[in-house]
């Protein structure tokens, strides 16, 4: 187990910065999430760390020490690949044994971590077969008692259950969590997957174009995102943004005449005066289509649609649509009136995309 | 009640015509397939099946091709002759040499060679293209190529090794000399074979596999030898039989550059085979020695063929 720190690391191929000045600290122990979209640099971090890929400029330290000079092989990492990386020609108990006998391990030490990684992994059925005879879910659980049988410094996993059905994966996501936990291994994990951030993370790291865009929990992640993008990449359905325009006695939605007001939206008072345009986020939880008819504003609304238990309606503002949580009675034959609930309006700086609060608009 | 016993008969009826129609369907198709198939079935029975039954039906009788009229049934004894034929356990005794050094050494440096080229860069292409070269080239070519080569007079192998001031070696003269000369020529000509196979083969082994056996502290040897090797070694595998069958049949090259000599010392048992029939004419005995030779061959490729099916099964 150990620290990973990350200080002002920039990774480029050729003309093609993929990580640009990422600083970070891992905490022993500490379960990380790199999320973020395709090619947004978290598995080029991710081999960074590996010592798969070179650092451009920047340093990796293990414990404070420098590894950058280090190779892979030397830097007592252990890693799972999105892709299967089983070796085809081993049985699963020489596959997950093979670290061990990569570094001239003893054999009776071999056999004692066999056993404890079979008992944890409930792998005992599966130990004599070949990679190809398992489902891949089950190869992944290979990979995984393959990576922690030798007590790496780290746990470097690189989407390990993007490939894997849907029903297993959750189940895998389960095991995982408790199984970091339980080894208190320190943990960096790659995802675009935002709920595998949600659910593992002590603390997601979300990129966006080869920076960090934000770093903390998955709660303050959801509730406090610190620009459009990250509001917009968390949460599903994403979150609605919205041109607002200043007029007399409120808030114009851009491309309507609909106006949001201080008294009805408990609009703030700095977004009233705001220097600069703004745009509200509010996300579809926090949009309502209600049956009381002096509630809320009066939107087209385009259509609407269950997801499960939950029934979901679009409306449309100018041109873009938007979505919100149907709360009518069924059956209520009203059209419905739409309700902005103010404990939910995120502000963002319409030229920067940063978001705004009482505290900036001074 | 009537008018649906009258649909149930129909419906019987109908079905009937149907699988009438199927049938005719599929017995047309089967004579279709038979039909496409015909004219290399016929072709692989008359040139291979004929020959070799005729060949197996020679080796029992006492029989030159020169006068067909004598031909005496001896039941076993051509092959009761050849195996306790001291000449021939020789002629096995230097085709086993000549397999085991041909064999070893393209292995050897093919799986070297094909290792160095498994990577990318400027100018494989037309590395590939110069190696692929003595392998178009007929065995007999290269025979006489490497006979010149090989001359002890002015040959210039003698003429590099004297300009270095080592003494001129008579290459084809002597037995060993000219065994090691043939290893030397087949390897030249053949490793390519490997060089080939082995690279296609190391190449197809995926990224991620060296990328996992780094990161679980492989060094670069033990990723070798416990992960290139053994995952390419179905590939490897097949190229060693096919070699192994091949240089175990070799004649061609031995007629070209040694010409079986020094006396009849670098003969192998194809060169016997060769000889017996087609110098000796004793062809009863000559299908006898084809047959055995048949066997053998026959024998690795069943290795061949039983291995491949299992690695169907297994990856």
């Amino acid at each position: 187990m150990a620290e990973i720190s990350l200080r002002n690391l920039t990774i480029e191929f050729g003309d093609f910065k993929a990580v640009d000045d990422v600083s970070l600290t891992v905490k022993n122990g500490e379960f990380v999430v790199y999320l973020g979209p395709s090619g947004c640099g978290k598995t080029t971090t991710l081999r960074c760390i590996a010592g798969l890929v070179g650092a451009t400029s920047g340093d990796v330290l293990f414990d404070g020490v420098r590894v950058n000079d280090l190779s892979a092989s030397e830097r007592n990492i252990a890693m799972v690949f999105q892709f299967v990386s089983l070796y085809p020609h081993l049985r699963i108990k020489e596959n997950i044994v093979f670290p061990l006998k990569a570094r001239g391990v003893a054999k009776a030490e071999i056999a004692r971590k066999l056993d404890w990684v079979t008992e944890v992994f409930k792998l005992g059925d599966d130990l004599g077969r070949y990679p190809a005879a398992l489902p891949p879910g089950a190869r992944q659980k290979v990979a995984l008692a393959r990576a922690v049988i030798r007590d790496p410094a780290v746990l470097l996993l690189d989407e390990p259950l993007s490939a894997i059905d849907e029903q297993f994966r959750e189940e895998m996501r389960w095991e995982l969590g408790h199984l970091q936990r339980q080894l208190g291994v320190t943990t960096i994990y790659v995802t675009h997957d935002q709920r595998e951030a949600m659910s593992l993370a002590d603390r997601i790291v979300l990129m966006n174009n080869s920076r960090i865009v934000q770093v903390s929990v998955p709660d303050r992640m959801f509730f406090d995102p610190v620009d459009i993008f990250a509001g917009q990449f968390i949460g599903s359905p994403s979150m609605n943004l919205i041109d607002l325009e200043p007029v007399s006695g409120g808030l114009k939605l851009g491309g309507s005449d609909v106006t949001l007001t201080p008294e009805r939206e408990r609009l703030p008072q700095w977004a009233l005066s705001s220097a600069r345009p703004l745009k509200l986020g509010v996300r579809p939880i926090n949009v309502h289509l209600v049956d009381d008819p002096q509630a809320g504003v009066a939107l087209p609304v385009d259509d609407v649609f269950s997801v499960g238990r939950e029934r979901f309606f679009s409306f449309r503002i100018g041109d873009t649509i938007h979505q919100g949580v149907d709360k009518r009675r069924s059956n209520s034959g009203s059209e419905g009136r739409v309700h902005f609930d103010p404990d939910g309006f995120l502000f963002f700086d319409a030229q920067t995309g940063r978001r705004v609060g009482a505290e900036d608009a001074a | 009640m009537a008018s649906s016993q009258t649909t149930t008969t129909e419906d019987r009826a109908a079905g009937h015509a149907r699988r009438q129609a199927e049938l005719r369907k599929r017995s047309s198709g089967r004579l279709m397939i038979f039909g496409f198939l015909s004219p290399s079935l016929a072709i692989l029975l008359f040139m291979v099946a004929y020959p070799i039954f005729s060949l197996i039906y020679y080796s029992f009788y006492n029989f030159s091709a020169l006068r067909q009229t004598t031909m005496k049934p001896v039941g076993l004894s051509n092959y009761t002759f050849l195996l306790s034929d001291p000449e021939l356990w020789q002629r096995f005794v230097f085709t086993g040499k000549f397999v085991f050094i041909c064999v070893t050494l393209q292995m050897l440096i093919g799986i070297f060679v094909g290792y160095q080229l498994q990577k990318n860069f400027r100018g494989r292409d037309i590395i590939f293209t110069l190696l692929m070269m003595p392998m178009m080239l007929s065995p007999v070519v290269v025979g006489f190529l490497w006979r010149y080569m090989l001359n002890s007079e002015w040959g210039i192998v003698n003429y590099l090794l004297s300009s270095v001031g080592l003494p001129k070696v008579d290459w084809l003269g002597q037995t060993n000399a000219a065994l090691w000369a043939a290893a030397a020529a087949d390897t030249w000509m053949w490793t390519p074979f490997i060089v080939l196979l082995a690279t296609a083969a190391f190449r197809g082994i995926p990224e991620t596999i060296y990328e996992a056996a780094e990161v679980d502290g492989a060094s670069p040897a033990y990723r070798f030898f416990r992960i290139t090797l053994p995952m390419s070694a179905p590939v490897l595998f097949i190229a060693l039989i096919l070699r192994l069958i091949d240089s175990f049949k070799q004649y061609d090259l031995f007629v070209a550059l040694t010409g079986g000599g020094p006396g009849s010392s670098t003969e192998t048992v194809s060169y016997a085979v060769a000889k017996t029939a087609f110098s000796y004419f004793y062809t009863g005995e000559a299908s006898a020695l084809a047959v055995i030779l048949l066997l053998i061959i026959t024998g690795l490729s069943m290795i061949l063929v039983r291995h491949l099916t299992k690695m169907g099964e297994k990856y």
